[in-house]
C-alpha cells in the first residue's frame, strides 16, 4: 500500500520508557477482527491507554496533554511477539511516522519499512538522552534524517548515526513498495519455479 | 570449498535475485494463510487488480478467530463471523485450498501443515504468524511474516528478506525425569532472554534434540520467536523422512526417493561457522515455569523469583511485570495458587502433549478450584486423542476435551481468562492481557499443566 514519503521529520517526541514492549500491548488481539486496514489508531496501546471500562488512564503516555508528536521514544527490544503488521498500522494510523529505540524485534521492524514507518535504532545511551531531554522540555524537537541517516535533538550538539539497508531507504524516500519490485520481475520468477524439483 | 550450514543450503537455493546493497529475493515453497493476517492482503491483490500467481502453494485454515465448543453452530460474533466469511470468499475466488470451520483437515495453521505433508524438509515456508518457525522441525526455512509479505508471496510467491546470521545451540547429555521439549525452550530462552537471537536464524544440534520426537521438534523450533529469532531449525534425519512419509501432499513413487535422497543430504557441513554458538549441559535444565510477562522470564519449578539482572534490564520494566503478576522478588513458584489450565496452542497442542497430560492426571480428579480447557490443535489431533483412549482417561479425570483452535493462547474468541485470575498455559506468550484483559499466565510444559491441574497450585509434575 503506498504511504508517504519519508525524507525529513521534525517533531517532539512522545516517551515511552518501558523495554520489551510487544506487540499485544500495541494492540491487543481482539482488535484485530477487521478486514480492512480502518481504524487501528484509536486502539494503539488499547489496555495501557483505557481501563476495562474505556476510561482513559491518566498516567499514560498518550493519555498525556504534555506530551505528543509524530516521533515514538521507546525502550529496547520494542515490538518484541507476533508478527501482526495491525501493530505497526496502529501505530502509523495513530499519527506516529517514526519509531526510535535502542533495539527493535525483527519482524516488527520489517513491517515498518514495508508500509513506512521508519524504525530508527540508536544506542542505549542516546536514547537515555532523548527521554531525559523530552523530560525535561516536552517540546523539544527531534530531526530525523532519513538522507543522512541521522538523529539530532535540537539545542544539543549530540547527534548520532543510524543504520538502514540502502534498498529500503530509497523506497522510504520516494514511497515505493516491494510489490511493484517483485511484480517486474515475475518472468525471472516464473523461470526459477519451473526448474524447482518440488 | 566452502563450508555451509544447513540454513545456507535451503537459503542459497531460494535465492531468485540477490538485490545490490538490498535484500535477497526468496521463492516460498509453501504460504499458509489464516483468517485473521491474509484479508488486508487479498484487499490489497484486488486493489492491484492482481491474481494469486501459484494458488496451488498456497493453503488455507481458519483457527485463531474461531469457536472451541459448539463449531457447527453459526458464530455469534459478527466480526468474527465475517472475517471467516472473507476468507472463504477469497479462497474461493483465488482457488486456494481451505479447510474451514468443521473441516476433518481443520485446525491450527502449525499443526495441520505438518500433519498434512504440506511441511517438508529443505522447503521455504512463510505464514501472516510468528510461530511459523515451527515448521523449522522438519529442516525447513520457515518464518512469520506480515500482511504487506502476504500480500507479495499470494502474487509473486517471493518475498525481500535480508539474509539472517547464523547461531546454533547445542545440547548435549540425558534429559531428567518430567523434562520435556517445552522446559528445554523455556529454559534456552530464560539464558538469551526474548531478544538474545533477534536477527539471527537458529539451529538445534545434540543428541537431545536428535532424540527428540518431531512433536517435540516442532515445539522447541515454535518458541525460537520468543527470543527474537526469526526461525529456529533441526537437521532432517531418518525420523522426520519417517514422518513425512505417506502424507498427502508428501511427493510420491519416484518424486520421493528422489526427495529422501536430497533430504538425506541436508545438514550442516562439519566445520561450518556459525555467527554465534552456545552450549549447554541437559543435566542442568529442570521443568520450568514462567513468573513475569516475556517468556524470557522463566525460572526451575523448584526456583524462587530472582533479583533484577540490572546489567541486563531495567528495574522499572520488571517491577512492572512482577506488579502485573501480583507477585515478589524471592517468591517460590512451587504451591502458588492457580485458577485456570490450558493445554493446546501450535506450541502444545498435538499428540504427545496430550499423552503427556493424561499420563499424570490419569487415576486423579482435577481441582475443583480449576477450570481447564483442553484443546486439541487439529481434528487430526482430537481423533487420535479418542482412538488412543486418552479422551476417556481425561474424561474419567473431570476434564472435557474442546475442539481444535488457537483458543485462550491468544483470546481472540470467547476463551478468554478473566482479569487477575492465573493460568498455567502451554501456549508460548505470557505477555500482559495475552489470554483475555488482565489475565495472568504462568508458562508451563504439558507435565507441570497436568500436576497443576490436579492440585490447585503449581506443582512439580516429579513429585505426583
Amino acid at each position: 500500500m503506498p504511504y508517504e514519503k519519508f525524507r525529513i521529520l521534525e517533531s517532539s517526541g512522545v516517551p515511552l520508557e518501558i523495554e520489551n514492549v510487544d506487540t499485544d500491548q500495541i494492540i491487543p488481539a481482539r482488535f484485530l477482527k477487521a478486514t480492512e486496514r480502518k481504524d487501528f489508531g484509536k486502539n494503539l496501546f488499547r489496555d495501557w491507554r483505557y481501563d476495562q471500562d474505556n476510561t482513559p488512564k491518566k498516567d499514560f503516555i498518550l493519555n498525556s496533554k504534555t506530551y505528543n508528536g509524530k516521533i515514538l521514544v521507546a525502550g529496547k527490544n520494542f515490538g518484541s511477539g507476533s508478527s501482526r503488521e495491525h501493530a505497526v498500522w496502529a501505530i502509523y494510523d495513530y499519527g506516529f511516522r517514526c519509531v526510535i529505540s535502542s533495539f527493535f524485534a525483527d519482524i516488527f521492524k520489517n513491517n515498518c519499512l514495508n508500509i513506512g514507518v521508519l524504525p530508527v535504532q540508536i544506542s542505549a545511551e542516546f536514547l537515555k538522552l532523548i527521554f531525559n531531554s523530552i523530560k525535561k522540555s516536552p517540546s523539544v524537537k527531534l530531526k530525523v534524517n532519513l538522507i543522512d541517516q541521522e538523529v539530532s535533538i535540537s539545542g544539543n550538539s549530540r547527534k548520532e548515526k543510524f543504520e538502514i539497508n540502502p534498498y529500503k531507504k530509497e523506497n522510504m524516500i520516494n514511497g515505493f513498495d516491494d510489490i511493484d519490485y517483485l511484480l517486474n520481475m515475475k518472468s525471472e520468477i516464473k523461470n526459477f519455479a519451473n526448474k524447482k524439483p518440488f | 570449498m566452502n563450508k555451509k550450514t544447513l540454513f545456507d543450503k535451503i537459503w542459497d537455493s531460494h535465492v531468485v535475485r540477490k538485490i545490490d546493497n538490498g535484500p535477497d529475493v526468496l521463492f516460498i515453497d509453501r504460504h499458509l494463510i489464516h483468517e485473521v493476517t491474509s484479508p488486508v492482503a487479498f484487499l490489497g491483490l484486488k486493489k492491484r487488480n492482481l491474481n494469486v500467481m501459484y494458488p496451488d502453494l498456497t493453503f488455507a485454515t481458519a483457527d485463531h478467530n474461531t469457536p472451541t465448543i459448539n463449531q457447527h453452530l453459526p458464530i455469534k460474533d459478527p466480526l468474527s463471523a465475517k472475517q471467516l466469511q472473507t476468507l472463504r470468499d477469497n479462497t474461493k475466488k483465488h482457488d486456494i485450498v481451505f479447510w474451514g470451520l468443521g473441516h476433518k483437515k481443520n485446525g491450527i495453521v502449525h499443526v495441520i501443515g505438518p500433519e498434512s505433508g504440506i511441511t517438508l524438509p529443505g522447503t521455504t515456508i512463510v505464514c501472516g504468524d510468528s510461530h511459523t518457525s515451527t515448521h523449522g522441525a522438519f529442516g525447513a526455512i520457515a518464518f512469520g511474516i506480515g500482511t504487506s509479505e502476504v500480500e507479495m508471496v499470494l502474487s509473486t510467491q517471493c518475498i525481500m528478506q535480508p539474509k539472517p546470521k547464523s547461531m546454533r545451540i547445542n545440547i548435549n547429555g540425558k534429559l531428567g525425569d518430567s523434562v520435556t521439549p517445552k522446559d528445554i525452550a523455556l529454559f534456552i530462552i530464560s539464558k538469551l532472554s526474548t531478544s538474545g537471537a533477534t536477527g539471527y536464524f537458529v539451529e538445534y544440534s545434540g543428541n537431545v534434540f536428535s532424540e527428540m520426537s518431531m512433536e517435540g521438534r516442532m515445539t522447541v523450533c515454535n518458541l525460537s520467536i520468543e527470543m527474537g529469532a526469526r526461525g529456529g531449525l533441526i537437521s532432517p534425519d531418518k525420523k522426520t523422512i519417517e514422518y513425512v512419509k505417506n502424507r498427502e501432499y508428501t511427493p510420491k513413487g519416484q518424486n520421493l526417493e528422489n526427495a529422501i535422497e536430497y533430504w538425506s543430504k541436508l545438514h550442516t557441513d562439519e566445520g561450518a561457522v556459525f555467527d554465534k554458538e552456545y552450549n549447554f549441559n541437559s543435566s542442568e535444565i529442570e521443568p520450568m515455569v514462567t513468573f513475569g510477562t516475556n517468556p524470557g522470564m522463566g525460572i526451575r519449578i523448584s526456583g524462587k523469583i530472582p533479583k533484577i539482572d540490572s546489567e541486563k534490564d531495567n528495574l522499572s520494566s520488571y517491577l512492572k511485570s512482577l506488579r502485573y503478576m501480583g507477585y515478589e522478588i524471592g517468591d517460590k513458584m512451587l504451591g502458588k495458587k492457580i485458577d485456570y489450565v490450558f493445554l493446546g496452542s501450535c506450541t502444545n497442542g498435538r499428540i504427545e502433549d496430550f499423552r503427556t497430560f493424561s499420563k499424570i492426571t490419569k487415576g486423579f480428579k482435577k481441582s475443583k478450584n480449576v477450570t481447564a480447557w483442553l484443546v486439541p490443535g487439529s481434528h487430526r489431533v482430537l481423533n487420535q486423542i479418542k482412538s488412543e483412549g486418552i479422551l476417556d482417561d481425561l474424561e474419567s479425570s473431570g476434564f472435557k476435551v474442546r475442539e481444535p483452535g488457537c483458543s485462550a493462547c491468544l483470546a481472540m474468541n470467547d476463551d478468554k481468562i478473566p482479569p487477575g485470575k492465573y493460568v498455567i498455559s502451554t501456549s508460548n506468550r505470557n505477555f500482559e492481557g495475552r489470554q483475555g484483559p488482565g489475565a495472568r499466565t504462568i508458562l508451563a510444559s504439558p507435565a507441570v499443566a497436568a500436576a497443576a491441574a490436579i492440585t490447585g497450585r503449581i506443582t512439580d509434575p516429579r513429585k505426583i
